[in-house]
């Protein structure tokens, strides 16, 4: 490996182009948060407001005075960690299973959950609608947590299978020997060794739920239920002909921070490689 | 405490082959028994058995006077060591040692009690906040038995403890393993490939072969007279020479010339034809070193290909010519014993004073006494003093090996 001064430039430079091609469009949408209506409205291309045309917190402060947003957020901070906490206790134990026991239908099993990851979520929307509306779970949480976890489940399911595979069979051998019993040692033993599959499954789950506009649309009807994205596209404003821009912008920051908190809480539990140690390294 | 029973345990798995095929062996209260044998002999298979992490497929497993054989690992109190530690690496080295306790819901001054206990015989204390993997690999081993020891469980089972460690650090925890069971005289059963453990440690020492129990006596029991050919070359390094024989009266005729044995061993091999002798490296010596007192035995001369000098001794390489049958028994050994098949060669041990160099036509001196004759056919040592040869299974039921 010659010329390292190139090479350190080099990624250098690929990682900033990286960088600005992901961030630009989040870095747009804080600026234009930041912007007055009005200057918006005249037209305001730059990055930075144009003079006179700052607007300072006032449109983060609207979005809130919101009650409607207000509740959105509730509901999809609500409804997602809902979603999260019960697919990634259902995948952790479907996955140990399918990691661990040697059982009739295993590739069934699997096979199902990967195609139900492939099925194109509008198709069930219609199904989905007319079947809520006929059991009463319209417009409530669990209509929408359902679809969720049916959704993440098998994402879930493959990625904590393939965790618990790496796990050696010793560890619980181990703990049996100590006097666990076989759930004892599930709980004491494998899940923390599990823990990173664990978050990283929790995460996809998490994100799938917050970012869904589909379902959150077509199966909500008023604040009981409705999450921020489909909320943010009934934002109207005083104006209904003139969509508030600045106050969109300012709404779908404040909805990109819960996700942001999540990913810093849980990167370091994703990182670390837990199982280092466990036998002769 | 207890001792531990196992009563014709047979293991077969799917396929119908038995890993573990009717082993008998009966443990004393506070013994320490080794399992040995090449890789694929089932002796691991025999410890899971013990500890419950493999299912018995017939025969008794008795642990004190009670019958284990359906019951869980947890309900039979015994500690085992893992080849690869199996250690927690998630919990530091006070909660790996204190993990059974607490599973056993011990109040935490008991458990902080035994764990510092424990802690301070296998000298980790100043690890105990540590996390496994930041141990070497000794320290490791040292939680995992520390894991063993904090409980008061009935025995100690060893899974080829030592194998993940370098050469001396291996030397020192045989040692600590040794001196940690007389010190707690807990019964033991201990699973190894390597023959200098099982000669070390063990009171007592069960050869098995695919299987099968070949013979369960003390370390010099099996040395001194082992049952069968198999024993025979897999205690002792170097091994014990093979050699054709043909027995006329009270002489054996080997490849080097003939040699005069005492009579009772000539008479138990007589009429036999073509045999096996078996002669350990060091029953030979330098002819021109052995003073008239140490006589008994016989001469011969033989052409030295090869010495290697090792300052306390000398070992020399004689090649010889042996009869197909033979080699064809020796080959099938040298698979037993997961060795590749050599050529036929004579390894003596001679002593370092010795002037014998390459390429001499040296005068060997051979005590015949410790010769000892096998049937080719069947492995059996037809020399065996059954007196301190503990047990040998295949001549129980009068079945040759």
């Amino acid at each position: 490996m010659g010329n390292t001064p190139l090479r350190k430039v080099g990624i250098a430079l690929g990682a900033a182009l990286i960088l600005i091609w992901c961030l630009l469009p989040v870095a747009w949408i804080i600026s234009l948060s930041f912007k007055s209506q009005e200057s918006i409205t005249n037209g305001s291309p730059g990055f930075f407001p144009s003079e006179g045309g700052f607007a300072g917190w006032d449109n983060y402060v609207a979005a809130w005075d919101n009650e409607q947003f207000r509740r959105a957020i509730f509901n999809s901070i609500g409804i997602s960690l809902i979603a999260t906490l019960l697919s990634v206790i259902v995948a952790t134990l479907a996955a140990y299973a399918i990691a661990r026991l040697e059982f009739r239908g295993k590739k069934l099993v699997l096979s199902t959950a990967l195609a139900i990851a492939m099925f194109p979520v509008v198709s069930l929307v219609g199904p989905l609608f007319d079947m809520w509306r006929a059991i009463g779970l319209y417009d409530t949480w669990p209509g929408l947590i359902i679809p969720y976890m049916s959704f993440t489940l098998p994402l879930a399911i493959w990625t904590l299978a393939a965790f618990f595979r790496e796990i050696p069979w010793e560890m619980e051998q181990a703990a049996q020997v100590d006097g666990a019993t076989s759930w004892q040692a599930f709980r004491k033993v494998i899940v923390p060794l599990a823990a990173p599959g664990v978050f990283t499954a929790a995460i996809l789950t998490f994100f799938f739920a917050w970012n869904d506009f589909v379902f959150g649309i077509s199966l909500t009807s008023t604040e009981a239920a409705r999450p921020i994205p489909a909320s943010l596209s009934f934002f109207v404003g005083s104006d209904p002909f003139n969509r508030p821009a600045s106050l969109l912008a300012a709404g779908a920051v404040i909805a990109t921070l819960p996700i942001i908190v999540i990913v810093l809480a849980f990167q370091r539990k994703i990182v670390a490689g837990l199982t280092s140690g466990a036998v002769k390294g | 405490m207890a001792g531990i029973q196992i009563k014709n345990i047979v293991k077969k798995y799917g396929d119908g082959f038995p890993a573990v095929n009717d082993v008998s062996i009966d443990i004393a209260d506070g013994e320490f028994v080794i399992l040995v044998g090449p890789s694929g002999c089932g002796k691991s298979t025999l410890l899971r058995m013990i500890v419950g992490l493999e299912d018995i497929t017939s025969g008794d497993m008795m642990i004190g006077d009670k019958r284990v054989n359906d019951l869980a690992p947890r309900d039979r109190n015994l500690a085992m060591v893992f080849q690869n530690y199996a250690l927690y690496p998630h919990l530091t080295v006070y909660e790996n040692i204190a993990f059974p306790l607490r599973l056993a819901g011990a109040s935490d001054s008991e458990v902080d009690a035994k764990v510092k206990e424990a802690s301070k015989t296998l000298e980790l204390d100043e690890h105990l906040q540590r996390k496994p993997g930041n141990l070497s690999g000794g320290q490791r081993q040292r939680v995992a038995m520390g894991r063993a020891i904090v409980r008061d469980a009935d025995a100690f089972l060893f899974d080829e403890p030592l194998s993940n460690l370098d050469a001396k650090l291996r030397g020192q925890m045989r040692s600590e393993i040794a001196r940690l069971q007389k010190k707690l005289g807990i019964t033991t059963v201990y699973v190894t490939h390597d023959q200098t453990e099982a000669m070390t440690l063990g009171d007592r020492v069960a050869v098995l072969k695919r299987g099968v129990l070949q013979q369960l006596a003390s370390p010099r029991e099996l040395y001194e007279n082992p049952g069968n050919l198999f024993v025979a070359g897999f205690i002792g390094s170097p091994p014990m020479n093979f050699l054709p024989a043909e027995v006329e009266g009270t002489s054996v005729k080997l490849p080097f010339g003939t040699v005069e044995i005492p009579a009772d061993k000539a008479e138990k091999a007589a009429g036999r034809g073509l045999l096996i002798a078996g002669i350990r490296p060091e029953a030979f010596e330098d002819a021109s070193l052995v003073d008239e007192a140490r006589a008994g035995g016989s001469t011969f001369s033989g052409k030295v290909e090869f010495v290697e000098w090792l300052g306390s001794e000398t070992y020399a390489y004689l090649p010889f010519e042996a009869p197909p049958e033979v080699v064809k028994q020796l080959e099938q050994l040298e698979k037993d014993l997961d060795g590749d098949s050599l050529r036929t060669q004579l390894v003596i041990s001679l002593d370092g004073a010795s002037r014998v160099r390459e390429g001499d036509q040296a005068e060997i001196w051979v005590d015949t006494s410790k010769m000892h004759l096998f049937d080719p056919a069947t492995g059996e040592n037809l020399t065996v003093d059954l007196s301190n040869a503990g047990r040998i299974p295949a001549l129980d039921s009068g079945v040759p090996a």
